[in-house]
């Protein structure tokens, strides 16, 4: 059914491992080459560790699925190396309208704000988000993708995990130390392992239509309850590359999923909602119910679970992929720590705390999103057309207006990792939240904040004049950085003249000033995920290495 | 809402929901709260039991506000265009 896209196919070949009777050992093994898989996959390689990815697949995802990622997931791209052609290619957008009866009354703007590398969203067809994905994989040496290779077992032995793979040359066996399972939502690993996810069903249906149409609507993202072209129902209209739409209809639960996926009745529909005078065509459709669950536990013993394997949600908002991509952030470093010995497998258990924490909000609000467009009774259905009525004339009821709230960084201000603020500071910036971006000039010319992050962690020391540098600082933030858990202090300076013997970066616009509430002298200490895991007013290395072994487990 | 939107007696339209005390990390967050609760108190309810509550939470809420101006505005908004 394509007209725009032709999905590439990716050869089996068969591997040196494939031989009877030996089981070949990779430090570590990832199940599954969807979004979440090759995120973590890339996220190993451009740290310098082996991985490789085992897919059933030749090909990336096929149908409409993924539209929307959000500017975290893209700075998480970013980092891996991949975002720059995604955001080239994909649609930006930041404004979302909400209509009620065919009538405009609410709206909201992601990012009212200049200053950051990434858009607010850009969509993006998951097909090419995946194809980018694979072949940034093939620019690292480390990291290998098997297609058609299915896991059919997988079997904790001691501090191993044997994993049976069935390929078109037979099934083979491979031995690992770590596995993560992105699977996707149907996760097969997760029932071999006698495993559920657990959760709400929507009695609901949506029929999801891309059509391929020349229309010249702004890039935005228009939710309508009730429209006169679709009465006591929903629609959704999002703008894609290749002139294809995204048109998402509320269906309700009686229709059968059958026949509203047969072209003769989709059309009628399309033309309804686009106008009988639209040229359209039909790239793909079909009808979803939509679910909300996760797993208990994200860690059994090596097995560790990411992505939809581990949690799912109803698409308004947004965040499944863009909760997922977060997943394998929070994962990969703290996976090279233990699998470097710099680390404890608590560290591990911290990626459960934290991503099941950030799970439990994405449900909590994709679920209160559906219960908003699905109301369950009559009641909440009067409720939910009350506030409706009242956004045409009132601020407090537009904001409740909920379509979906779209996906947003995890706020990790519960973490066991955070070192707890002694120093007042102003700004949304908790430990715990991910760092601002800002503008910077550094050593090799404009760049951004987000971008001075590599796989260490980084120890963020403001000052005003940096030619004001006295040599005891310095003298302390190169001990800092023999430190064995890997730092990296980075002087961020508003004037002067920085000495060579530190890394420095020039806040050229006073925004990271302004955004982390940067005065002279406060300190940031960042994770390799970008996470803030402390701040200070002033230098203090005992407190720096305290909070670099808490955000390690290491204590 | 300022101390003299108070003493002049002006229905307050403006999102307020909030957690006393906490930041406030998400704008929606407290709002949708509200709406949670506000539903999932009817949980279980026939439609006669669901008004019966409604009422009983509209004269909680006006006994709260006090303020007759304030409570005439919003009768008068609330009948809007019904
Ligand atoms: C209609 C719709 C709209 C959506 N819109 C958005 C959106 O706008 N933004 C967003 O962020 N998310 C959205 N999502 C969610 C998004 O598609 C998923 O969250 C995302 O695909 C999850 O990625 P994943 O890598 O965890 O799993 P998947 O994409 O499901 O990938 C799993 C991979 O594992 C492979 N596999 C499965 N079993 C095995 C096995 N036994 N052995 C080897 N390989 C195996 C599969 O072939 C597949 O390649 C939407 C979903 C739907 C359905």
């Amino acid at each position: 059914m394509f007209n725009t896209y032709q999905p590439p196919v990716y050869d089996y070949q068969r591997s040196v491992d494939q031989q009877a009777g030996q089981i070949a050992h990779h430090p570590l093994i990832i199940v599954g080459a969807g979004p979440i898989g090759l995120a973590a996959g890339l996220d190993a390689g451009v740290q310098g560790m082996p991985a490789l990815i085992l897919d059933d697949n030749n090909t990336v995802s096929v149908g409409s699925r993924a539209v929307c990622y959000s500017k975290r997931a893209l700075e998480v791209l970013d980092r891996l190396g991949c975002a720059g052609r995604m955001v080239e290619k994909g649609v930006c957008w930041k404004v979302g309208k909400m209509f009620f009866q065919d009538q405009l009354v609410s709206s909201f703007d992601l990012l009212p704000e200049a200053g950051y590398s990434q858009p607010a969203f850009i969509n993006l067809q998951q097909y090419y988000l995946e194809e980018y994905m694979v072949d940034r994989a093939g620019e690292l040496d480390q990291v290998e993708i098997r297609w058609q290779n299915r896991v059919s077992a997988v079997e904790q032995q001691g501090e191993q995990v044997v994993v049976s793979i069935e390929t078109p040359d037979g099934p083979y066996q491979l031995s690992t130390d770590w596995l993560i399972v992105a699977d996707g939502a149907n996760s097969s690993v997760r029932s071999m392992m006698g495993l559920s996810m657990d959760g709400r069903v929507f009695r609901d249906r949506f029929l999801i239509a891309d059509i391929i149409m020349k229309a010249d609507f702004p890039s935005e993202r228009w939710f309508s309850f009730d429209p006169s072209y679709h009465p006591g129902q929903s629609t959704l209209l999002h703008s894609q590359p290749d002139n294809v739409w995204r048109l998402d209809f509320q269906l309700g639960w009686d229709k059968d999923p059958e026949e509203e996926k047969k072209p003769e009745n989709i059309i009628p529909r399309v033309k309804a909602m686009m106008g009988e005078a639209m040229e359209f065509e039909l790239e793909w459709a079909s009808v979803y119910t939509f679910m909300c669950r996760r797993m208990e536990r994200f860690r059994h013993g090596r097995v560790i679970f990411a992505g939809d394997a581990a949690h799912q949600v109803s698409p308004f908002g947004a965040r499944g992929a863009n909760s997922g991509f977060q997943d394998s952030d929070n994962l990969i470093w703290k996976l090279r720590l233990v699998m470097q010995g710099l680390a404890p497998q608590q560290l591990i258990d911290s990626y459960c705390e934290e991503r099941e924490f950030a799970a439990d909000e994405n449900l909590m609000n994709s679920t209160r999103a559906t219960d908003f467009i699905t109301p369950k009774s009559d009641v909440s259905l009067q409720f939910r057309n009350a506030t409706l009525a009242l956004a045409k004339q009132h601020d407090f009821a537009r904001k409740l207006v909920n379509s979906g709230r779209l996906s947003d960084p995890a706020i990790l201000s519960h973490s066991s990792l955070n070192t707890p603020d002694a120093d007042p500071f102003d700004s949304p910036m908790l430990p715990g939240a991910v760092m601002e971006d800002a503008p910077i000039e550094g050593p090799k010319g404009e760049g951004w904040a987000l971008q001075l992050v590599d796989h260490r962690f980084q120890l963020l020391c403001f000052c005003e004049d940096a030619t004001r540098i006295s040599a005891g600082e310095l003298q302390q933030l190169s001990e800092l950085a023999e430190s064995e858990i890997p730092l990296r202090p980075l002087l961020v300076y508003r004037r002067g003249t920085p000495p060579a013997a530190i890394a420095a970066v020039h806040d050229s616009e006073g925004l990271m000033a302004q955004r982390y509430d940067g005065r002279d002298g406060s300190c940031f200490l960042i994770r390799p995920d970008q996470h803030l895991a402390a701040r200070w007013r002033s230098l203090d290395c005992e407190a720096v290495r305290l909070a670099l072994n808490t955000a390690t487990c290491n204590l | 809402m300022t101390a003299s939107d108070k003493t002049s007696g002006k229905l307050n339209t403006e999102a307020n929901f909030h957690h006393a005390g906490e930041p406030v990390t998400r704008p929606y967050r407290a709002g949708d709260d509200l709406y949670e609760a506000l539903i999932d108190s009817h949980q279980g309810l026939s439609d006669e039991q669901s008004q019966m509550l409604n009422a009983r939470l509209i004269l909680l809420l006006a006994n709260h506000i006090g303020d007759l101006a304030v409570l005439r505005q919003a009768l008068a908004a609330a009948r809007e265009s019904i």
